[in-house]
């Protein structure tokens, strides 16, 4: 997986709660068998105006003047701030994907549906939890300040203002250590094959139909 | 020291090594893969120069994609008019091909919705880790399984090493007791479950659904309430076993025989909490107070009874529960105060991994029977969740029934459950639907969707409109 350990961005905003992963990244685009090529993609309902189909060429589609990302002041955002329970709904992968894709490095929400929270991990995204009066505060300034960036730190846990204002934020140490390291998960799972292979032995002597009945 | 959950059994039962960092290492038992989730992970093993760990885990099947209509699913996979679904569908045969996955092809007998498939074959079983690309895992939960969905990195990182690294949740114990009203059915109690907990109510959570009402729920019921486990926010959604539990599994394809059986029997016997396991949470309905249930927003918690009025965002405290209720009602297109029995129907999709099963198309089927399709609606799309729910309804003279009340009976699919195929609403219509996602956008473009059971969306088929389908049925026809 990518690595990720500091990052100074513009933040962009999604103002609404709830956001789906069908509204991140509509199911007609799922229809690739690629991992890449999903930004022009992201939001696509919310963010043209007219139908988007997959192999579009997306640069000469009418976009919806009313959706804020579309703004000039917004363009080359790369982190995002959202709403409570972001990423909800199906298990794409494809939305962190796309969000990697457009060019978004970390999401700022006060909470995430949990697949779409592991998934942002194994793709070099970084879900931060802050609180929803902290969220509250950086919509505000946001709104304010165009050309507002944020400083986000991993090792550090923290994301700061340029003003100066630090806001903490918690996550587990073993995703914490992955993102940081940028480890290949398959190979760190692979060097316990011994005692997955023990379990095994162990298992089918307990339970041995769970073993070979598929063919 | 207090007992132990169902879900802490499951747990112990797979767990392989604990890390200092606070994750694990859980062992499974069975991989469901499709269409959609798959070709990525595969093309990640093939790049790492890495192989699937166990063969006999996986089962395979596409569903998402397909076309549900009968001449085009007659021409076989080269037939798919949509470039890039051809291309994966076919992506899928190969790569089973290739890696010597057992798979169940577009037109094979055993081909279904990924969380139809696996219960019926008897490939998931009571006690089984279960896995798949795909969020509704959930449902095989209604066999004691641990179930859940992973996304596509962990769909390569299942086939790799048989394993998952994860946290374990938290448990939460829904308990509904009480009399079922008649005509009340199990899409009818998740989705209370839905409205009185919300769409985040359950993150973080695995619940287990327990109490007099879902013992007396049949296995198929079971699954379609553990289905919108996730809807509730909850990856996982479980029942504990039964005799029930058993009986359905017994003399399914995957599912052993003779001395393994016994053996695997009285294993699945001990798979219930114990009497004195504690929850984290715990959350109690009477089902009493359960009216059919139909959605009126764009997520499964903006849902009423049928006999309710559409809700006004003013009587919400301000922030974003109400900024949400006005931005639904607004894509809706319905206003406070109106019934929802006086939401007009353009479409009616009776389908999806919730309600697609043998019981939800006899449901369907009795209130079908005899009756027209109002002469307003567009279309009525019945599609079966597997070849063997088709083949089981045809035997019984459901598709009959339906073809002569003017509904289209389809192929087995996710069809417009999520639209990738060419079922789809149009921008503005409204649909009476038995699947589980009621998103903007999640049927079609600017498509509205309106959640509730087979029976409610028959019953809508016919009138035209959304109905209170209670006194269309007389007293034992309903489950
Ligand atoms: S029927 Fe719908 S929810 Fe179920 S697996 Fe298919 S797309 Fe997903």
């Amino acid at each position: 997986m990518k690595a990720f350990t500091q990052h100074r961005g513009l933040v962009g905003p999604m103002d609404r709660a709830n956001v789906d992963t069908d509204m991140i990244i509509p199911k007609q685009f799922l229809k690739s068998i690629k991992r890449s090529g999903f930004g022009p993609n992201l939001f696509d309902e919310l963010r043209y105006l007219d139908q988007g189909e997959p192999g579009q060429d997306c640069s000469d589609r009418p976009l919806n003047p009313d959706f804020p990302l579309n703004e000039p002041r917004y363009k080359g955002a790369s982190i995002l701030l959202a709403r409570k329970n972001f990423g909800c709904g199906s298990s794409r992968e494809h939305a962190p994907w796309a969000l990697e894709d457009y060019g978004f490095k970390a999401v700022i929400a006060p909470s995430y549906a949990d697949i779409f929270y592991n998934n942002c991990f194994k793709n070099g995204v970084l879900p931060v939890i802050l609180s929803e009066n902290e969220v509250d505060e950086l919509f505000q300034e946001l709104a304010s300040d165009e050309g507002y960036h944020l400083n986000i730190d991993l090792a550090a846990q923290t994301v700061t203002t340029d003003s100066g204002k630090i806001f903490s934020f918690e996550l587990d140490e073993f995703r914490k250590e992955c993102l940081l390291s940028g480890l290949d998960e398959i190979g760190l799972t692979l060097t316990s094959s011994d005692l997955i292979k023990e379990y095994e032995i162990e298992r089918e002597k307990q339970h041995p139909w769970v073993f070979g009945a598929i063919k | 020291m207090a007992g132990k959950t169902l879900y802490d059994k499951l747990w112990d039962a797979h767990l392989i090594k604990q890390n200092d960092d606070g994750s694990s290492v859980l062992y499974i038992d069975r991989h469901v893969l499709h269409e959609v989730t798959s070709p990525q992970a595969f093309e990640g093993l093939r790049l790492a120069g890495r192989s699937p760990w166990r063969l006999d885990t996986n089962i395979a099947t596409p569903d998402h994609n397909i076309s549900t209509d009968r001449e085009e699913r007659d021409a076989g996979v080269s037939g798919i008019p949509d470039e890039i679904s051809r291309i994966q569908v076919k992506t899928l045969d190969d790569n089973c091909d290739h890696f010597g996955i057992k798979e169940f092809k577009m037109n094979e007998m055993g081909q279904g919705i990924v969380h139809v498939m696996g219960p019926e074959l008897g490939a998931t079983m009571p006690g089984m880790t279960v896995v798949c690309g795909d969020s509704h895992t959930a449902t095989h939960g209604a066999l004691a399984c641990l179930a859940h969905g992973i996304g596509t990195s962990e769909v390569e990182h299942v086939l790799a090493t048989q394993c998952l690294v994860t946290k374990k949740m938290k448990n939460m114990r829904v308990t509904v007791n009480g009399e079922v009203g008649h005509g009340v059915t199990p899409k009818d109690i998740v989705l209370a479950v839905i409205g009185k907990i919300g769409t985040a109510g359950g993150n973080g959570h695995a619940i287990e659904f327990a109490g007099s009402v879902f013992r007396d729920m049949s296995i198929e019921g079971r699954m379609t309430v553990c289905n919108m486990a996730i809807e509730a926010g909850a990856r996982v959604g479980m029942v504990a076993v039964d005799e029930k539990t058993i009986r359905y599994c017994e003399g399914r394809q995957f599912v052993p025989k003779g001395d393994l059986w016994n053996q695997a029997v009285t294993y699945w016997k001990t798979l219930v909490s114990d009497d004195d396991a504690e929850f984290d949470s715990e959350i109690e309905m009477h089902a009493e107070d359960i009216a059919p249930q139909v959605t009126w927003g764009t997520s499964p918690e903006m849902v009423a009874p049928v006999t309710a009025i559409v809700p006004d965002p003013k009587d919400q405290p301000e922030g974003d529960r109400r900024k949400g209720m006005i931005r639904a009602l607004e894509y809706m297109g319905l206003k406070s105060g109106m019934p929802i029995t006086s939401i007009v129907v353009d479409r009616v999709f009776i389908g999806s991994c919730t309600n697609s099963r043998i019981e939800d198309m006899r449901e369907a089927a009795i209130v079908a029977n005899g009756r027209q399709v109002a002469s307003t609606v567009k279309q009525v799309l019945i599609v079966p969740g597997s070849q063997m729910v088709k083949a089981q309804a045809e035997a019984e003279g459901l598709d009959k029934i339906f073809i002569q009340a003017g509904m289209d009976w389809r192929e087995p699919g996710c069809s417009m459950c999520l639209a990738m195929n060419a079922d789809k609403l149009g921008a503005g219509e409204h649909c009476a639907s038995t699947s589980n996602r009621n998103f903007e956008g999640r049927q079609g473009n600017g498509g509205r969707t309106h959640l509730m059971s087979p029976a409610m969306a028959a019953a809508a088929a016919v009138a035209g409109h959304i109905v209170d389908v209670r006194p269309w049925l007389s007293e034992g026809e309903a489950r």
